[in-house]
């Protein structure tokens, strides 16, 4: 069984939330029932062994994926209603980078401002701070898996969207990057953001409203 | 209207409604096919032209009608499907389609052997064989597109929109088939066209149309609720049903 | 349109990395060419019978072979997955991959025209229609192609596939395209056709481009 352990803390409006959720994926049941909200400057981790779902909760909580029962709300509204602004407002990096391999990584981030609707800028100085000075030029493919994964990253230096869903977001990177990221995430709560992401880690980062969702595997 | 339509677009209800209708459409539909086949086959006159050869209507005729009336019927089960996002009637999709398929398969087939005696060919590109052949072709993409995700769902719902633009399709193919038809042969085929049908020879063959839609109906609430047994297994619901039996 | 903009920019950037992608197809709609004549003998009256049908034949397969890739890294690498997350680009996405991917294989094909004529033995009549079927065709060709690139992109078999879904739909195009070439070899107008041609586009550019994003939508969920 599922026993839902939500810390979730009175600071905030609910942003998301899901109720009553089921998946059902290649005939196994990952989860049924499931309760799940974040609040405004709060930061919610999903766990759980390989297999046992947390993608497919994430892609639900996107809107990619239909979740085989329950509902999702968005600011207390149904999902449905209003999608349009749901998606405006919502950042989702998933397992996959979002990089294309054979641009450069100045490209990769012109072409994900351009999605965003933001401004071209000047993104040296962004990719310097990510640890990627001298590298601005190379295909990505010639990258290491933890400097994509920063190009990645990136977005959520100039994204404005409050929500981030962030499926692994510290796969490969390296112990420094790994504390940089986190206190990514500690500015942007503090400013009202919320942040749903899974990951095995322990968070070395004392944020102030956490909570940890621990999904069981089920046969 | 949606409000009352809506508990039947639940697996379970849907499932025990199949089950319901089942035996007496396959039992209709068989006694029609009897009775129109064996009335048109062996009791209407011979044609004056034709001679006994123009029998073969009585099967080809209801499953050409058929199986271009089976692709609309699978197009607004897509269209639901994807509209409003029912399980059922992405089901249906892939319980209708080798339906039609088969239907269409039975139209060609008899289409050709009608064809030996009167064209002294097999095979002739005439525009509604040439039509029916296409058709097949629409539906056999709309299968195997269906069966080549790894994802059971995503492969119904890729079906349903490609069986949209299918039907989308389908008038523009079948005039331009047509039309091409009539710019590449000359008139000796035409004598087919619309052709006059003595009363005595209409009756069964409505009948046998007839048959050949309800038994339609049959084999796709089969194929359904085997479908709805198929993705619904992990559901309390078939748990209970098979303890049940 | 400052974001069609800059994901045409990408686009054309990629295919400037990825030449063989939209080199490979010309190159295979030339040899395909130069195949009937060695099959059929290289008699020219015969060639000129059959050019209409060869041509478009080997465009519309040499069009499907160039857009099966179209979206395969783009979906490899996470970007559709996203896109489709933020909804809103992913109409500027489409139209980018639309565009460029007419770009680099249908208007390379009109600009072949000439040597199309050339080896088949076309008149001055039938290479005016062969232009202006060319215009008027890829652009749809496209399109299709664009949408069974889409709707398979996650598929588990690709290539023959998209074949299988696209080339029924071809069929009208194939009839039109061939017969205004015809009819221009003869002597006889050849708007009608035209105007067809221009009708059945119009009305694939209104719907498809929607059908494209159904498509990509189903394939991350």
């Amino acid at each position: 069984m599922i026993k839902p352990q939500t810390f979730a803390v009175s600071a905030g409006q609910i942003i998301l939330q899901g109720t009553a959720l089921s998946c059902i994926r290649q005939d196994r049941v990952l989860f049924e029932q499931l309760d799940v909200s974040v609040r405004s400057g709060e930061l919610l981790q999903i766990a759980g062994k390989n297999g046992a779902g947390k993608s497919s909760l994430l892609r639900i909580l996107a809107g990619l994926a239909q979740a085989d029962d329950g509902s999702l709300y968005y600011l207390q509204q149904p999902i449905a209603k209003v999608y349009a602004d749901y998606a405006a407002n919502l950042c989702y990096i998933g397992h996959h980078s979002g990089i294309h391999e054979q641009l450069t990584a100045l490209e990769n981030i012109s072409f994900w401002r351009a999605a965003s609707g933001i401004a071209p800028a000047d993104d040296f100085a962004l990719l310097a701070t990510l640890g990627l000075a001298g590298l601005e030029d190379v295909p990505c493919r010639m990258l290491s898996a933890g400097q994509q994964r920063r190009v990645s990253l990136a977005r959520l230096w100039f994204t404005n969207c409050q929500l981030w869903i962030l499926d692994e977001p510290f796969t490969a990177l390296d112990q420094v990057a790994i504390v940089m990221l986190q206190q990514h995430f500690f500015a942007h709560l503090q400013q009202g953001g919320a942040i749903i992401l899974t990951t095995h880690q322990s968070l070395s980062v004392a944020f102030v409203h956490q909570s940890k969702l621990e999904l069981a595997y089920r046969w | 209207m949606f409000k009352w339509l809506h508990p039947y677009a639940k697996p379970e209800t849907v499932y025990q409604l199949c089950g319901r209708f089942y035996p007496w459409l396959i039992a209709l539909g068989v006694v029609l096919l009897l009775v129109g086949n064996i009335w048109g086959l062996a009791f209407t006159p011979a044609d004056y032209q034709q001679g006994d050869s123009y029998r073969i209507i009585h099967i080809h005729v209801p499953a050409a009608i058929m199986s271009m009336g089976t692709y609309s019927a699978m197009a607004i089960a897509a269209f639901i499907a994807l509209v409003w996002q029912i399980k059922v009637a992405q089901w249906s999709v892939l319980a209708i389609a080798p339906v039609g398929a088969i239907y269409t398969a039975i139209a060609l087939i008899t289409g050709m052997a009608w064809g030996k005696p009167m064209w002294g060919t097999w095979w002739v590109w005439d525009a509604r064989l040439t039509s029916e052949l296409v058709l097949l072709f629409l539906y056999l993409g709309v299968i195997a597109l269906s069966g080549a995700f790894s994802d059971r769902q995503t492969g119904a719902k890729a079906a349903s929109l490609l069986a949209i633009v299918g039907v989308i399709n389908l008038p523009i193919i079948h005039f331009s088939v047509e039309w091409w038809n009539t710019l590449h042969q000359g008139a000796s085929l035409t004598k087919f066209a619309k052709p006059s049908i003595d009363p005595s020879m209409l009756w069964p063959l409505l009948i046998s149309i007839l048959a050949f839609k309800v038994i339609m109906l049959a084999l796709v609430c089969l194929r359904l609720r085997t479908a709805i047994l198929l993705n619904e297994q992990h559901r309390p619901w078939v748990k209970n049903l098979v303890e049940a039996q | 349109m400052v974001m069609l903009g800059q994901f045409i920019k990408r686009e054309l950037r990629l295919l400037a990395r990825q030449k063989a992608d939209w080199l490979n197809p010309l190159l295979f709609f030339v040899i395909v060419l130069c195949l009937f004549p060695l099959g059929v003998g290289p008699s020219p009256n015969l060639l000129r019978i059959m050019a209409p049908g060869i041509v478009w034949i080997a465009a519309l397969l040499s069009v499907l072979l160039a857009a099966e890739r179209l979206f395969k890294d783009d979906y490899r690498n996470g970007v559709i997955e996203q896109l489709v997350a933020a909804r809103q680009p992913l109409l500027s996405f489409v139209l980018a991959k639309l565009f460029t991917n007419w770009l680099s294989t249908g208007l390379p094909l009109v600009l072949l025209s000439p040597v199309v004529a050339l080896l088949l033995n076309i008149d001055a009549a039938g290479f005016v229609a062969l232009l202006f079927t060319l215009l008027l065709g890829t652009p749809l060709l496209s399109l299709l192609g664009v949408m069974g690139a889409a709707l398979t992109v996650s598929a588990d078999k690709g290539g023959i596939l998209l074949a299988l879904l696209i080339l029924p739909l071809y069929i009208p195009l194939l009839i039109f395209a061939s017969a205004a070439m015809e009819a221009a070899t003869t002597g006889m107008s050849y708007h009608g056709q035209l105007a067809i041609m221009l009708a059945m586009l119009l009305f694939a550019l209104a719907l498809i481009p929607l059908a494209v994003i159904g498509a990509l939508k189903l394939n991350v969920s």
